[in-house]
């Protein structure tokens, strides 16, 4: 009879929740898929981002701000514990408003945040004169930004890395290769086969495999409808820092890099970039940074990002076999911190999170319960 | 720190390219990190960010680390640029 806690899923995710599994003290073994994995963890930007997150959704808002609020001791703790500096800052952050139409529209969204239960996190609008005081560069189009100072930025490359190094100083288990394909009772325990035949038994089972969620939660009678939504990300050639304060579309990072884009497509199953998204990145760009029309474009890429059908994170128990929990979410950077320090903990005790009850799969199924 | 690991072909002459304006003989095939690198040049740029020098370190085209000018145009990929007759490349420019 095994006591140990499998988690299906080695990204930003599956690795943040082993960590917080560990540090309360459970044997945690990590199946991962290979390096075909369409992996959303290596194809964001780095935004540790409080803005835009929880408007009308309370609970999301708050559990974003908890997490911005452990990012900085997280962050350090890495850096201590595995020599990993993975470039974290929260300096603040804008979302700025090109003409005075996107201000009105923006203005609006903030005042609703701010009005409801729990606050907006300290989002504001400001105007021109606060933006160019601390990032001098922007275009003559910007008229004003909404402002959180929670918002920040981070290496997503370097932060998974060290989350494995951590996990694995901490006694994790971390098996690469193993595609996770059936959830099954066995026993005392639960047991997850794997594509390569191998079979794995746990006495409980967070399920956190990103695009894999939506048929393993079939399988454990839990609906999370995750699908695919495509993000293209534009990095340029090494520039002087300028922008100390990420915007919504573009951060700087600590080598200098800019990065910008943030669409998202309905496109399936195709990781690839195309020529118009990126034309619309690079406009866009240039109207919040007209400096860039100088800049070499030295890549771009396109991920395949988590999204759930209200965009807010799932976390929730098996109705059908009550150790198996799952736990996914668009935004694994931002909330590693808080997956890791409460979420993991949490669920070694065998608990969802009390201020995670509005995050549990069945607000998914209320519209076929109403026969809408 | 860098040498060749066997003596070029003997019918391969060598290709005369200019290092900061210096005279330098290329192997006809190498890429001008190879060349620079041969040379001793470690470093061919300081880090627009930090200040530090930085040099050929991928050497397959992903890291960006080993821009140089060639032919007066600048940010070019000396890992990814094969050496030719009468090529100009310099260094440290950003």
């Amino acid at each position: 009879m095994t006591h140990a806690t499998i988690v299906i899923g080695g990204g930003l995710v599956g690795m943040a929740v082993a960590n917080g599994l560990a540090d309360a003290g459970h044997e945690v073994v990590v199946l991962d898929e290979g390096d075909d994995a369409f992996r959303a963890s290596i194809g964001n930007a780095g935004l540790a981002w409080v803005q835009g997150k929880g408007r009308g959704a309370p609970a999301y808002a708050a559990w974003t701000r908890l997490s911005a609020d452990l990012w900085p001791e997280f962050a350090e703790s890495l850096r201590a514990e595995t020599g990993i500096d993975i470039e974290f800052s929260k300096p603040g952050g804008f979302d700025l408003c090109i003409g005075d139409a996107d201000a009105e529209i923006r203005s609006r969204k903030v005042e609703a945040l701010q009005r409801q239960p729990g606050g907006g996190n300290g989002v504001v609008m400001v105007d021109r004169n606060f933006v160019k005081e601390r990032v001098p560069d922007i275009g003559e189009r910007v008229v004003a930004a909404s402002w959180c100072p929670e918002d920040g930025y981070l290496n997503p490359l370097l932060l998974l890395r060290a989350l494995h190094r951590r996990a694995a100083d901490r006694g994790v288990s971390y098996r690469p290769g193993v595609r996770a394909e059936r959830i099954a009772p066995a026993g005392g325990g639960i047991r997850v086969d794997a594509r390569d035949g191998t079979t794995f038994v746990g006495a409980a089972i967070v399920i956190a495999a990103g695009l894999g969620n939506a048929e393993l939660c079939r399988q454990v009678g839990l609906n999370v409808p995750v699908r695919p939504v495509r993000g293209q990300i534009v990095v340029t050639a090494r520039q002087p820092i300028f922008l100390r304060h990420p915007t919504s579309t573009i951060r700087q990072t600590a080598v200098g890099s800019v990065m910008f884009g943030n669409s998202e497509e309905e496109a399936g199953f195709e990781p690839v970039t195309t020529g118009g998204i990126l034309a619309r990145h690079a406009e866009r760009a240039l109207l919040e940074f007209p400096r860039l029309a100088d800049a070499a474009v030295v890549r771009a890429w396109a991920a395949l990002r988590i999204m759930t059908p209200d965009g807010r994170p799932v976390y929730d128990r098996s109705p059908t076999l009550p150790n198996v929990f799952v736990a996914t979410c668009h935004s694994g950077v931002t909330l590693a911190a808080v997956h890791a320090r409460v979420l993991g903990p949490a669920l070694g005790r065998g608990e969802i999170p009390p201020q995670c009850a509005a995050f549990a799969s069945a607000r998914f199924d209320v519209p076929a319960a109403l026969g809408t | 720190m860098f040498r060749l690991l066997s003596a070029p072909e003997p019918a391969a002459g060598p290709v005369t390219i200019t290092v900061d304006g210096a005279a330098c003989a290329g192997l006809p095939g190498e890429t001008v990190a190879s060349l620079l690198l041969r040379l001793g040049h470690l470093a061919v740029r300081t880090s627009p960010a930090s200040g530090q020098a930085r040099g050929p370190y991928c050497l397959m085209g992903a890291c960006y680390e080993c821009l140089v000018e060639i032919d007066g145009r600048p940010g070019r990929q000396a890992c990814m640029t094969e050496v030719a007759e009468g090529m100009r490349v310099r260094r440290g420019v950003p």
